[in-house]
């Protein structure tokens, strides 16, 4: 067996493990990895997460058992002081030897503190290590409770940003302060940098440019920094972020060939000069360069993995510096190369100063090639571009569309089709997969869905931002097998929401338990659950009350779950009319068990802060008033939204308060793929805001016009005209022809609009179903509505009224106790939960 | 906050020093879950009654520190038995305490078994 031994374990060296342990030659290896910091890997790239809540163990890359289960000997707080090499041994600080046959070395890199006067004074940190950070928390404690806020980040850099973030979070006021004329010098130009320097600067994070640093000021403790030109800036913290040293010492030490300005050098196999000892990551000097990125220090671990178990995988000739970041909530990205500008080069922008979005593509003068580039405030389009970038695509006769979008009618995206990526080109760069090994899993493998390519190649099993590109890709390549890639709806499921429908009706099945028995597979999941929940509420009108435990978290409760695990409760208030007595009842019932009250969206009045015992008291409370559910938990009809129309307005043209009532009326409590809301307006000036509903009624000279599959949300879309002047009986009729339509038909979880963009035909068909009976199911699709309405039940009545459902609200089985881990704290005299 | 989450450990079936009755298998909704009380610990019971298995995790959710999981959807991936949490839908496997959803925040899991309709968890402590 040979022996392993890492010095090291950092990201870098933990994913050497990792890859290690997870390799078929794994048994021919005996592995002992030192770390001298007292805990194992880290996760460094979030290390100010630490700040904003995180804990130490959250961030481990994998706890002391994972190396044990893998019979990994793990050192901590050991420190190597020296190697020899004739001997291939190495020694630690307390004099104890272990030899090797291999040795590899994670050492990765010290922050480098530039040799400014002052430097040692109290106050002065850096940013590196949970130790720091537990430092630069203690040190900001002790100068908060003396009254002094402001603290200094010296570096505008990538991590200098994060540690401006990691002290604003810690309640003091940030300063960066950077040598360059810009932020991020090495990412972005002056455009981009100024975007985020505004957008910092909103933040309350003070940023101070073209700043040379001269001397830190104060006796033992630091005062303040004076820059060039006798500036002062008071801070009575300082944390320096103004780069990296690799950490050589130990190779140097030991004859190993290093760099003029440090880093251990290394080929293309991640091999120093001697033949058993490899250097991988921030130490790594490779090609003239240190990386002082993650992904290159991954991939140097899987060459070095393979170099050992002797596979003949070698380091890419030119490592990719591209990178995506959230930073402090500014999406920022830069790919290729960003700056270049010569002749031969054309740099297309875009810069968006209301919005704060900058976007800057370099390309060939003759188009044909992208060079780089780089994003700031939408970093939407950094996937498309660093394929279309890495794998020298062709660009769009336009090469602008790859920033602007396309901006003809029905144009597909500027990248083309996915499969129009070489077979090289890689789409995950967590696990490495490429494009060729996903098809291949489809075409070859036998894998039929986006789920079992995942299992398969463990694409977008990392940070998951590969994965809607791993599904159009499966989609289009099934598809160019002649295999439509069908919606189904799980792995216990082989069928669209549509089929099951069908199925269950002909079938006549009643539970979940005989539909998966009869119709599916294995187990079923949180997929499938509510989804067949959400069909037998539509084909028998089955309240949530009788399968519990496959109804939606909300609907199981009958009520929505909120921040902190209380929950809300809506009564019904059609059409928004209420009586000043009701009023007054909901007012009661929440000061008696203590309740925020606001108004909602939808002109009902919400009741939060209940815990889950407390929901049967106040809905017993609400029922004796006259209340019923809402359903505003439900993928069901939530409310009719209206203005007083005729009633009262002077400008009221029909009746919408009665028509909405009438209407909320007829469609309480029926289930659907999504929610629904409605909305009617008694006259043009459509104030129930109408069309930016499911359906809109809005009043007109000789009747009502009805528009239909609008929404807000995300993707606010505005309902279609759908027919016009019609009277209240054949608005009705159409409504009930096309939500039930609509309930048959749609996916789960497809509200109307996105349905109607999906529908083949889209709205002229719909218009033939609904209006022209062209498929003849017209008359059966008002019967099946009238089917629904007719057998309303409210909910929340037969839950408190059957001991047997009223269980389930009890917190504990054991226990009559509540919930002692909620918290609530004032707010404008009411409740709110403590914040996350 | 990390003292919440450290009253819960992964307890194996080997380590178990106690076995504490929790309640009837009829106090347990079939294919859905329960919460449960142990001293300052509460701890979510999982039927699987399909699988004719049981599961139990803290209750309390990783990912926000709230405990709501015994309200979550149990389901299974690949034959993995899993809870979803009922606030972000983060899921985990009830074998493992692993988070399926690729991200670091584990559950600790408390051996189950049932005698005579009782149901017991096991304890290390």
């Amino acid at each position: 067996m040979k022996k392993i031994v890492v010095i090291g374990n950092g990201m870098v060296g933990y994913k050497f493990c990792e890859k290690l342990a997870a390799h078929p030659k794994r048994q021919e290896f005996d592995i002992t990895v030192f770390g001298e910091e007292p805990k194992p890997a880290y996760d460094r790239v979030h290390l100010s997460e630490y700040f904003a809540g995180k804990t130490a163990d959250q961030l481990l890359l994998a706890g002391s058992e994972w190396y044990e289960e893998h019979r990994i000997q793990l050192h901590t707080s050991e420190l190597i002081s020296g190697i020899d090499r004739k001997k291939k041994q190495v020694t630690t600080y307390k004099g104890k030897t272990y030899t090797y046959d291999y040795l590899i070395l994670a050492t990765g890199s010290t922050p480098f503190v530039p040799p400014v006067s002052g430097v040692e004074k109290k106050g002065v940190f850096v940013y590196r290590t949970l130790e720091d950070l537990d430092a630069i928390k203690d040190y900001a404690v002790r100068i908060k409770r003396e009254g002094k806020t402001n603290a200094a980040v010296l570096g505008g850099g990538l991590l200098g940003l994060e540690a401006a973030k990691a002290v604003k979070d810690l309640g003091l006021k940030a300063h960066v302060v950077e040598f360059a004329p810009r932020l991020m010098p090495r990412q972005l130009d002056d455009k981009a940098a100024d975007m985020l320097k505004t957008e910092m600067e909103d933040l309350g994070i003070r940023v101070h440019l073209n700043k040379r640093t001269e001397n830190i000021l104060g006796e033992d403790r630091m005062t303040g920094m004076q820059f060039a030109e006798e500036e002062i800036l008071h801070s009575d913290m300082l944390i320096i972020s103004a780069g990296i040293r690799p950490r050589d010492e130990l190779a140097r030490n030991c004859g190993l060939e290093t760099g003029e300005r440090g880093g251990i050098v290394v080929d293309n196999r991640m091999l120093t000069n001697d033949p058993s000892i490899y250097a991988i990551g921030e130490a790594a000097l490779y090609n003239n360069g240190i990386y002082g990125l993650v992904a290159p220090g991954y991939d140097m671990a899987a060459v070095t993995v393979e170099q050992i178990t002797g596979g003949n995988k070698v380091m890419a000739e030119s490592i990719d510096m591209s990178t995506k970041l959230k930073l402090i909530g500014v999406e920022v990205a830069s790919f290729g190369d960003p700056f270049i500008e010569n002749d031969e080069v054309v740099a297309v922008t875009y810069e968006n100063k209301f919005s704060r979005i900058y976007k800057r593509i370099n390309v060939t003068r003759d188009g044909k090639k992208l060079l780089g580039g780089i994003l700031v405030g939408d970093a939407s389009e950094y996937n498309n571009l660093f394929q279309v970038y890495l794998n020298g695509l062709p660009l769009p006769e336009n090469p602008e569309d790859l920033i602007l979008g396309s901006r003809g009618e029905g144009s597909a995206s500027a990248l083309g089709n996915v499969l129009d990526l070489p077979d090289t080109a890689q789409v995950c760069s967590c696990e490495s997969v490429s494009k060729g090994a996903i098809c291949n899993a489809v075409t070859e493998q036998g894998c039929a869905s986006v789920g079992d390519v995942i299992n398969c190649t463990k694409a977008a099993t990392g940070c998951g931002g590969c994965k809607p590109m791993v599904a159009d890709l499966v989609k289009e390549t099934l598809k160019s097998q002649g295999i439509e890639a069908k919606e189904v709806i799980c792995e216990h499921f082989d069928y669209s929401r549509q089929e099951l429908y069908d199925l269950i009706r002909v079938n006549g099945i009643t539970t979940y338990n005989e539909a998966l028995d009869t119709l599916g597979k294995g187990g079923g999941c949180e997929e499938c659950k509510p989804a067949l929940a959400s069909l037998f509420a539509s084909i028998y009108n089955e309240t949530a009350n009788k399968q519990v435990t496959i109804q939606d978290s909300n609907d199981r409760f009958l009520a929505n779950i909120q921040r902190n695990g209380s929950y809300s409760v809506v009564p019904r208030v059609p059409g928004g009319e209420i009586t000043a007595q009701k009023l007054i009842a909901l007012g009661k019932v929440a000061r008696k068990y203590d309740l925020y009250t606001k108004i909602t969206g939808g002109q009902r009045i919400d009741l939060f802060g209940a815990q889950l015992n407390q929901l049967p008291h106040i809905w017993k409370d609400l029922i004796d008033h006259g209340f019923e559910s809402g359903h505003a938990y439900g993928k069901a009809l939530r409310t009719v939204k209206s203005c007083v129309g005729s009633t009262w307005c002077r400008y009221g043209m029909h009746e919408s308060v009665s028509f909405a009532i009438c209407i909320e009326d007829r469609y309480k409590g029926i289930r659907s793929p999504h929610k629904l809301k409605g909305g009617v307006s008694g006259c043009i000036r459509e104030c129930a805001e109408a069309r930016s509903k499911d359906f809109g009624i809005i009043a007109v000279e000789g009747g009502w016009n009805l528009y239909i599959c609008g929404n807000g949300g995300a993707n606010p879309k505005h309902a279609i005209l759908f027919a016009e002047q019609l009277d209240d009986e054949t608005c009705i009729k159409y409504l009930d022809r096309f939500l039930m339509f609509y309930i048959k038909t749609a996916a789960p979880l497809t509200r109307t609009a996105k349905w109607l963009d999906d529908l083949e035909g889209g709205i002229d068909y719909l218009k033939q179903v609904v209006i022209e009976d062209s498929l003849g199911i017209a008359e059966s699709l008002e019967k099946e509505m009238q089917q629904l309405v007719d057998s309303y039940e409210c909910e929340w009545k037969q839950a408190i009224n059957d001991p047997e459902m009223r269980k389930r609200f009890s917190h504990f089985v054991n226990s009559d106790d509540t919930d002692d881990n909620m918290v609530f704290v004032p707010m404008r005299d009411q409740k709110m939960p403590r914040p996350w | 906050m990390q003292q919440l989450l450290e009253q819960y450990r992964k307890t194996a079936p080997d380590e178990v020093k106690s076995w504490v009755r929790v309640g009837s298998i009829h106090d347990f909704p079939a294919d859905g879950g329960a919460c449960i009380k142990h001293g300052t610990r509460q701890i979510a019971v999982f039927n699987f009654a399909r699988r004719m298995e049981w599961y139990a995790c803290q209750n309390l959710c990783p990912h926000k520190l709230e405990m709501v999981l015994s309200r979550g959807m149990t389901g299974e991936v690949n034959n993995e038995p899993k809870v979803a949490c009922p606030l972000h839908k983060k899921t985990f496997s009830l074998r493992t305490g692993d988070n399926l959803n690729g991200d670091d925040l584990k559950i600790a899991t408390y051996p189950v078994k049932i005698e005579q309709e009782n149901v017991y968890i096991g304890f290390s402590d």
